[in-house]
């Protein structure tokens, strides 16, 4: 069997301008007397090369499947509605502003899904903000997450009205779920989406997501499987605005009880209350990083969020160094956060860090490093010790609130 | 500097250097500060498999010597030199057995140190007799099949944490250091106790305490080779285990040299960093040569040791003083590098300069070293 | 009871740099390690080993064959055996395709009653690979585990965390769990455990020993393609304030007093 590499620089082709050698983002181009040479270890296929070549002198070879499936039969754009105690989530809200301007500019239909126990209610909401139709299963099987029922329920939905677009919340559910949706039905899913857009010429969910820590950003799509399924984290897209006046159709939909069934069981879910505001929904979010040296220290953080009535983030290296907990954790391995306001005291500002926190309106920076790379991000740069600005802001703040 | 290490002692180093750079450098200086003993970091080293590198394979040990004890102590003081001294001195306190004990002992005591399951400790030091070994006032009597153990020892490392003590005491005063015998004890013997914790300037985590035995009876197969053995069982002990003092400064020394490298690359003045300033540079260059120098003489030395040969007390004693003097020259100049910061408690500096100063002291003085060399020096050249 | 540990092969940093004048990412010099979620993956099998007092820990990466170096520092914390997957041909696999040849694999290794793995990869981030492992062996899944409280050879109970505490969630086995590190503090590997790993012969598996279905596997088989690499454009950076700390921290404090009073 002759084994045919997925990619291949066609030599006659090739001038050797070194247009792919810049182009590739893994460093997996040469340039080798004169023609580009591939290591297949590094290549990941991307793409980035034969789309920088002028001369199209590399192909990547895809095996010509015939199409398993007819793409045009997939139509309208579905947001997943995350539902906690019968109570729809912020994200789902959030994906349906997205949502709504994605089917508009597919032209279709914007559809919410919504799996629990009593939640008629909650259906009118989604429609408020912008759902045009609700398929709406209500079961008390279903009154919490539990991933079975929900995988095999959400499957059967998608297999029966076939979307074209799925969109889901990248929380602890929601990347639950999908997962394995995406698999059952050998869907294309990418994750952590900060930017969807539509080709409108292929009718293709442009999905572009940081990769490598964010230092690049890299756009997916999938060209050949429906329907085109993605997750978008919490605080990244702004939430729709409600319209009471919307109109809108509820679908109910019933399935047999073996649909329900759960392999594993939900004994129990405990809530734990936490220290202070809860940090995604802040306001307002007082940050510490590594300047901010010790454990003791973090209490002049807290006490400018107090002041403040804000909520206390930290950088990963403050969380790493046990100065505060993981749950304060802003940035790519801990909550993305969009406050009014965020303060970042003695945080250098690593790539990771800033896209938690970048699409907050405003940035103010406290670092005595005038090279930190936050400052490049600040609406307001302080160069200067922690120790001596915030508590004086501290001060000055109890004058202003009091 | 490649020293064509075995692909195991490369894993030892490489393995105590993760120890050293993951567990004991975050805990350091909150160690350092409360004199705590690092009971979390020893439990570490057990689960690692360290512990034994030095003890024979029959024994559960890894069948390594004084190189590979060097090798690992060197990498764990780069960590902090208090914390490794769990390790290190555990390795002083087995030397006896290992060199003198009689089958039974050493199946009886090497296994449980070679699992890390037990520290142990070597008590020779006393209030009147420290470098003068032949002043040593604890006296070790015999009763039918016991030796009754009464005196004090002072500075004991490990003391109080270990369970395995080896100990000099005197058989026979009459005969002076002839007259000295070396016991193990085991720390739950009735009539063992130990004095308060030492407040010391550096390796504050490390256990310094007193050894007190009060009528404290041990079976008399507890002596280690026989009454009157005792100086030499503690002198072969220290020419075994003065290459593992050295390893310890010369691991403290690394760390200097490497803060101080990093330092002078983050701290900027004038506009430039102040590696790049001359005077800095030949400070730096001075550092580490003295550091691979002593490096070189120590693993020398200690393979020297390690092959069996009879004349080692000079070169023992040769590596232990060279290595701690220029562990207290690197730390010192270390923090010169650091300038003022350098003599804050924040920065990790000024820590390494205190620990650096006990390794000219213990284990014999530089000074009894020199003594020592001297001596050997003046025989050789009359034989 | 056997269990498996899924672990993949990451760059040490996810800070990774790109270099301005080729728009290439910089990978000189970036170590390779196993992906830390992976490490508590690692060290909850080892725990469930001690906790029974049998069992036999496999660790199975997919990836080209250097990530052999990973699966020998698994055995040296104390996992008994590993199997690399690396072909070509699994090349361009996303975690579709990755998620499905992994559990061709497992499969393969046979008569596993826990499949262990981390919550996430650091450089890829999406957590899908573990639900798409159970999926594809239609197996339960518990994801974002922080606690196992009982396991045995039927059934296992856990704490899952969520967003406001955590689930306790009753499964049967085979089951995948995926950790999260408020499980566990690693371990660091032994000398005898760096030994073993040193001489452990670690079978390579590639697409045919594994019958990969061909459409499945490797570029081909992945639903999802790449089409554009880019810098992400840098948000401007605004005003810095000048002057001693006192009069900094007014005129900061003027400047957002309308945010904060709302």
């Amino acid at each position: 069997m002759a084994e045919i590499d997925a990619i291949k620089v066609l030599n006659e082709k090739c001038v050797g301008c070194s247009l792919c050698v810049k182009a590739c983002p893994f460093g997996a181009i040469t340039m080798e007397e004169n023609k580009a040479v591939i290591d297949l270890m590094k290549c990941t296929l991307c793409g980035a090369c034969a789309e920088a070549c002028k001369f199209d002198a590399i192909v990547i070879q895809k095996k010509e499947e015939a199409p398993e499936i007819d793409l045009s039969a997939y139509r309208d754009v579905w947001v997943f509605g995350e539902q906690k105690k019968g109570k729809v989530q912020s994200v789902s809200f959030e994906l349906l502003g997205k949502g709504r301007e994605l089917a508009d500019k597919l032209g279709v239909d914007l559809c919410a899904v919504l799996l629990g126990h009593n939640m008629s209610e909650e259906c009118k909401g989604l429609i408020a903000r912008g759902a045009d139709k609700v398929y709406l299963v209500d079961s008390p099987k279903l009154k919490a997450y539990q991933d079975d029922p929900y995988t095999s329920v959400l499957t059967e939905l998608i297999s029966k009205y076939k979307p074209e677009v799925v969109l889901c919340g990248a929380s602890t559910i929601g990347r639950s779920l999908i997962s394995r949706v995406a698999v059952k039905l050998r869907a294309g899913l990418t994750a952590d989406c900060t930017g969807l857009d539509i080709d409108l010429e292929e009718r293709l969910l442009l999905q572009t997501r940081p990769a490598f820590g964010g230092n690049i950003m890299a756009t997916i799509i999938s060209p050949n499987t429906r329907p085109q399924m993605a997750t978008v984290r919490h605080k990244v897209m702004k939430e729709a605005e409600a319209d009471p006046a919307r109109k809108g159709q509820i679908i109910k939909e019933e399935f047999p009880d073996e649909t329900y069934t759960s392999r594993s069981k939900l004994i129990d879910m405990i809530e734990e209350i936490e220290e202070t505001v809860n940090l995604t929904e802040a306001d307002i979010i007082v940050s510490g990083g590594r300047g901010v040296g010790s454990k003791e220290n973090f209490d002049i953080i807290r006490e400018l969020a107090l002041t403040l009535n804000g909520a206390v983030g930290a950088s990963r290296s403050a969380v790493d160094a046990d100065w505060i907990s993981y749950s304060h954790q802003v940035g790519q391995t801990g909550k993305t956060v969009c406050p009014n306001l965020y303060i970042a005291c003695g945080i250098s500002g690593q790539i990771q860090h800033l896209i938690g926190m970048k699409s907050s309106d405003v940035i103010v920076a406290i670092n005595k490093d005038p090279e930190a790379p936050i400052l490049s991000v600040a609406t307001y740069g302080i160069v200067d010790d922690l120790f001596k600005v915030v508590p004086l802001l501290t001060d000055h703040f109890k004058k202003i609130l009091a | 500097m490649d020293y064509l290490l075995t692909e195991e002692q490369q894993m030892i180093k490489d393995l105590c250097r993760q120890i050293a750079e993951e567990k004991i450098k975050p805990v350091a200086a909150e160690y350092d500060e409360s004199g705590e003993f690092a009971w979390d970091i020893m439990k570490v080293f057990a689960e690692s498999d360290i512990c034994g590198i030095y003890i024979p394979e029959e024994y559960g040990g890894m069948g390594g010597g004084v190189l590979e004890l060097a090798i690992a102590t060197e990498e764990l003081s780069w960590g902090c030199g208090g914390i490794s001294l769990g390790f290190a001195a555990t390795g002083l306190g087995t030397f006896p057995i290992i060199l003198y004990g009689n089958e039974e002992q050493k199946a009886k005591y090497l296994p449980d140190i070679a699992s890390g399951k037990k520290l142990a400790a070597f008590a020779l030091t006393e209030a009147e007799a420290g470098s003068d070994a032949g002043g040593i006032k604890t006296t070790a009597k015999k009763e039918g099949d016991h030796y009754v153990l009464n005196g004090t020892k002072q500075w004991i490392t490990n003391a109080g944490e270990a369970e395995i003590y080896t100990v000099v005491a005197m058989t026979d005063r009459a005969r002076g250091a002839r007259g000295a015998s070396t016991f193990i004890v085991e720390k739950d013997t009735p009539g063992v106790s130990f004095g308060k914790k030492e407040n010391k300037m550096g390796i504050r985590s490390s256990a310094t305490r007193e050894v007190i035995f009060d009528n404290c009876r041990i079976p008399k197969e507890n002596i280690l080779g026989r009454e009157g053995l005792g100086f030499i069982v503690a002198m072969k002990t220290f020419d075994h285990s003065r290459p593992g003092v050295a390893a310890q400064a010369v691991g403290i020394a690394q760390r200097a040299l490497d803060e101080a490298v990093k330092y002078s690359h983050e701290r900027k003045q004038f506009g430039h960093s102040i590696s790049s300033f001359q005077g800095v540079q030949f400070m730096l260059a001075d550092m580490a040569m003295q550091v691979e120098a002593s490096r070189a003489l120590i693993y020398s030395a200690a393979k020297m040791i390690d092959s069996g040969a009879k004349n080692i007390a000079k070169v023992s004693a040769m590596c232990k003083t060279f290595a701690s003097d220029t562990a207290m020259k690197v730390t010192t100049d270390a923090v010169q590098v650091f300038g003022g910061y350098g003599y804050m408690k924040e920065y990790p500096v000024e820590k390494l300069m205190r620990d650096a100063k006990i390794t000219q002291i213990y284990e014999g003085t530089n000074q009894i070293q020199r003594g020592a060399i001297a001596s050997s020096l003046i025989k050789e050249s009359l034989a | 009871m056997k269990i498996i540990v899924l672990i993949k092969q990451v760059p040490a940093t996810t800070d990774v740099k790109i270099d301005p004048e080729t728009n290439t990412l910089k990978r000189e010099g970036v170590e390779a390690v196993i992906n830390p979620f992976d490490m508590y993956a690692i060290e909850e099998a080892l725990r469930i080993r001690e906790r029974l007092g049998e069992g036999e820990i496999v660790a199975l990466s997919m990836g080209p064959p250097q990530a052999e170096q990973a699966l020998r520092e698994a055995i040296s914390m104390g996992c008994d055996r590993a199997v690399l997957l690396s072909d070509r041909k699994f090349a361009g696999s996303d975690t579709w395709a990755t998620s499905y040849t992994l559990a061709r694999a497992i499969r393969k290794i046979g008569d596993c009653r826990v499949i262990l793995c981390g919550k996430q990869a650091s450089d890829g981030d999406t957590a899908q690979v573990g639900p798409g492992v159970s999926t594809h062996l239609d197996i339960p899944q518990v994801t974002y585990v922080k606690k196992i409280e009982k396991i045995d050879a039927a059934s296992a109970t856990v704490e899952r965390m969520t967003e406001e505490g955590y689930d306790i969630i009753e499964t049967p086995v085979p089951v995948v769990l995926t950790v999260v590190k408020e499980i566990n503090e690693p371990r660091l590997p032994s000398l005898k455990g760096k030994m073993r790993a040193r001489k452990a012969g670690i079978p390579v598996w590639t697409a045919e020993d594994l019958g990969c279905d061909e459409g499945k596997i490797g570029l081909d088989g992945s639903p999802t393609r790449v089409v554009k690499v880019f810098t992400p454009p840098p948000r401007e950076g605004g005003r810095v304030l000048e002057g001693e700390p006192e009069e900094t921290s007014k005129e900061l404090a003027g400047l957002i007093k309308d945010i904060i009073i709302g």
